[in-house]
């Protein structure tokens, strides 16, 4: 019988190669089933992992696409794994990143049509500052009532979901579109439009967060007291209480920080490269960055390269959809079997396999 | 509106709910916090409708949502069980992947309208005036969230493998030094949930829909965790969730259709924010009957 020993400390090696593994059963699951639906599984695998990268056709619009993907992801991500650290389960984040958008971009449109320069840095605050106080309502219900935050904030995603149907069917939308839902399109407004910085490169103000967000988390992770007070409450709750940390300082900080961070990713987004609020502006990335976060092991470098990686899929599936018809739900599936076989390997990091006579539990 | 019909509705509209909340609460009184239900529910709505719609049968469709989803709901159990994965985040790995599942199977469905089902009209009963149109004119399914809720009830309260489940929930530690066995039972639990969550979710595409639309469920096995909760873990407790549940959704609903002067978008939030309502007020009540080893892994280390 195979028999599992706890190791004394996580293994390093493991935690390196388990998300490497990960991607391969992926492939090789994924590619079985492609194969069931009739595509040639070889040829999906290249189309979504190595032509977005590298054929010499399409590389040069999807490579840039993959920064304007990934950006958000790595954004959201990175929020999301502080708290997870801390044993905060904020799931809400595609609330969170919809609030923001729809703040930020309510601030910005009260100023048309202004040119101002502060407009822009204006409704990146707006932006977060939206996320954040849709992240405080789990936060003080946490803290105040002990009201589980994961439910929470879930649910306070279909509220979202409403209010984001309401801003574009009604209080946000453009007085010259002729009726139809939406808001003014931000890409026809300098002041407020999250362009290219550089063009052909996809690289835009919310990707050049997302790399500081990057680092600001690893230097608050790693070199922080708050940092240290946010690790400790996730692995020894009692610990830490008695080493003076409050939970309830740590839930506000954790949400806090995660909601602002999806807030500033949603009016990126909706100021960038999706250009204006509309019913179905957001497109997942709140749960996606979930799965990120744990590819990432919720480490800020691993969550730049899961960014990156889980941004690919999503390139290299439109692109396995146009070439191959491979449908879009495919790569949903993909994206979520991914974390399944994650969580699936990393008992290689916490526990040696051992075989042994004896009976399982 | 005519309360008659007000009634029979709310007990259409609360089914879904109810059975996936009641096999959660099985789930979570064994020790194990599966937050996947949304997942094995919209497995279960696509399955169920698909099966129905090939064989032209409502049962089959049931009862293959109910295969598929417990089937499904054993990866989860192999993960958290086996592999000692964290249950949470499992949990929402299997409502991601069942989200896409169902989206990849469903998308020949779009359309489609499911096979009728026929009312049960229960003899006698039926034919009562007001009382007979309201509680004894439904589809069969209602009949068995029903009797499925009793059937639970009675399962924990009054049979020994009951006193296991619950004994293996509370302390798994205590429970496996009697020799039981924890990963067994456990396992047992999270099939039983899976299936009763796939019931739920054909419901949905079967009868409250009839037809397949991706994500259809909509949170629905997210509410049903909320009701567990609300319930206090208590079989009852879930049935009057699960009916009040029902009865905020119809009531918003005949608002939108009636034209209420409230915005539309006001009505359909509103399921969920009182759900948020309701477990803020559970929460400062304080939160009792919660099995002492909810979430906890267990690793037998002898």
């Amino acid at each position: 019988m195979i028999r599992l020993e706890k190791r004394p400390q996580p293994s390093r090696l493991w935690t390196i190669v388990t998300p490497l593994l990960a991607v391969v059963l992926t492939m090789v699951v994924g590619g079985i089933m492609f194969a069931l639906l009739g595509k040639p599984p070889l040829e999906a695998i290249r189309t979504i992992f190595w032509d977005p990268l590298f054929h010499p056709q399409f590389a040069a619009y999807s490579r840039p696409q993959l920064l304007v993907k990934a950006g958000p992801l790595i954004l959201i991500a990175i929020g999301l794994s502080i708290g997870f650290k801390a044993g905060i389960w904020n799931i809400g984040a595609e609330g969170q990143y919809i609030m923001g958008a729809v703040t930020g971009a309510a601030v910005g449109l009260a100023f048309y049509p202004s040119e101002s320069v502060l407009l822009f840095p204006l409704t990146v605050v707006a932006g977060a500052l939206g996320g954040w106080a849709w992240a405080m309502i789990p936060a003080v219900l946490k803290t105040k009532l002990g009201t589980n935050e994961i439910l929470v904030s879930l649910m306070l995603v279909y509220v979202a979901e409403n209010i984001l149907a309401s801003a574009s069917a009604s209080w946000l939308r453009s007085p010259e579109g002729m009726g139809f839902p939406g808001s003014r399109n931000f890409k026809q407004w300098p002041a407020v439009h999250n362009d290219e910085l550089i063009a052909g490169t996809g690289m835009h103000w919310g990707v050049v967060a997302a790399f500081i967000a990057v680092i600001g988390a690893y230097v608050l992770m790693a070199r922080h007291i708050q940092g240290f007070n946010i690790r400790l409450t996730g692995e020894a709750p009692r610990a830490a209480r008695f080493s003076g940390v409050s939970p309830a300082r740590i839930v506000f900080l954790c949400l806090g920080i995660s909601g602002a961070l999806a807030g500033m990713a949603g009016l990126f987004e909706v100021t960038g490269p999706a250009g204006q609020i509309t019913i179905d502006f957001n497109s997942g990335y709140g749960f996606t960055a979930i799965i990120v976060a744990f590819l990432g092991r919720l480490h800020p470098v691993g969550i730049l390269l899961a960014g990156l990686l889980m941004a690919l899929t999503y390139i290299g599936g439109e692109l396995a959809q146009l070439m191959l018809g491979l449908p879009g739900a495919s790569i949903q599936l993909f994206q979520g079997m991914l974390l399944f076989f994650l969580l699936a390997t990393d008992v290689f990091t916490n526990y040696r396999i051992r075989f042994a006579k004896g009976e399982l539990a | 509106m005519d309360p008659v019909l007000l009634v029979a509705s709310i007990m259409v509209s609360a089914t879904p709910i109810l059975l996936a909340a009641i096999g959660e609460m099985v789930v979570q009184k064994a020790g194990v916090l599966n937050l996947g239900v949304e997942g094995m529910m919209i497995t279960g709505a696509v399955v169920g409708f698909a099966a129905a719609v090939s064989t032209g049968s409502p049962v089959v469709g049931f009862l293959a949502a109910a295969l598929a989803s417990a089937v499904l709901s054993l990866s989860f159990g192999f993960l958290t069980q086996v592999l000692l994965s964290n249950q949470v985040a499992t949990g929402l790995g299997l409502t991601l992947v069942g989200l896409g599942l169902s989206a990849l199977v469903g998308a020949g469905f779009e359309g489609v309208r499911a096979p009728g089902m026929g009312k049960l009209w229960i003899p006698g009963l039926a034919e009562i005036p007001v009382i007979g149109p309201m509680f004894f004119r439904h589809d069969f399914m209602v009949y068995v969230s029903l009797l499925l809720v009793a059937a639970v009830w009675g399962f924990l309260k009054y049979t020994r493998a009951g006193l296991i489940l619950r004994a293996v929930g509370e302390d798994h530690e205590s429970a496996h030094a009697l020799g039981y066995k924890v990963v067994r039972v456990r396992m047992a639990a999270i099939f039983f949930g899976g299936a009763c969550a796939g019931l739920g979710g054909a419901y949905v595409s079967l009868v409250r829909v009839p037809q397949w639309t991706e994500g259809m469920t909509a949170g629905a096995g997210w509410i049903a965790l909320a009701i567990v909760v609300f319930a206090s873990w208590r079989a009852f407790g879930v049935l009057i969730g699960a009916y009040l549940f029902g009865g905020v959704t119809v009531l918003q609903l005949n608002l939108q259709a009636a034209g209420a002067k409230v915005p539309v978008e006001l009505l359909s939030m509103s399921p969920y924010l009182i759900t948020i309502l309701v477990l803020v007020i559970i929460s400062a009540r304080g939160v009792h009957g919660a099995p002492g080893s909810l979430g906890r892994s267990f690793h037998a280390s002898a």
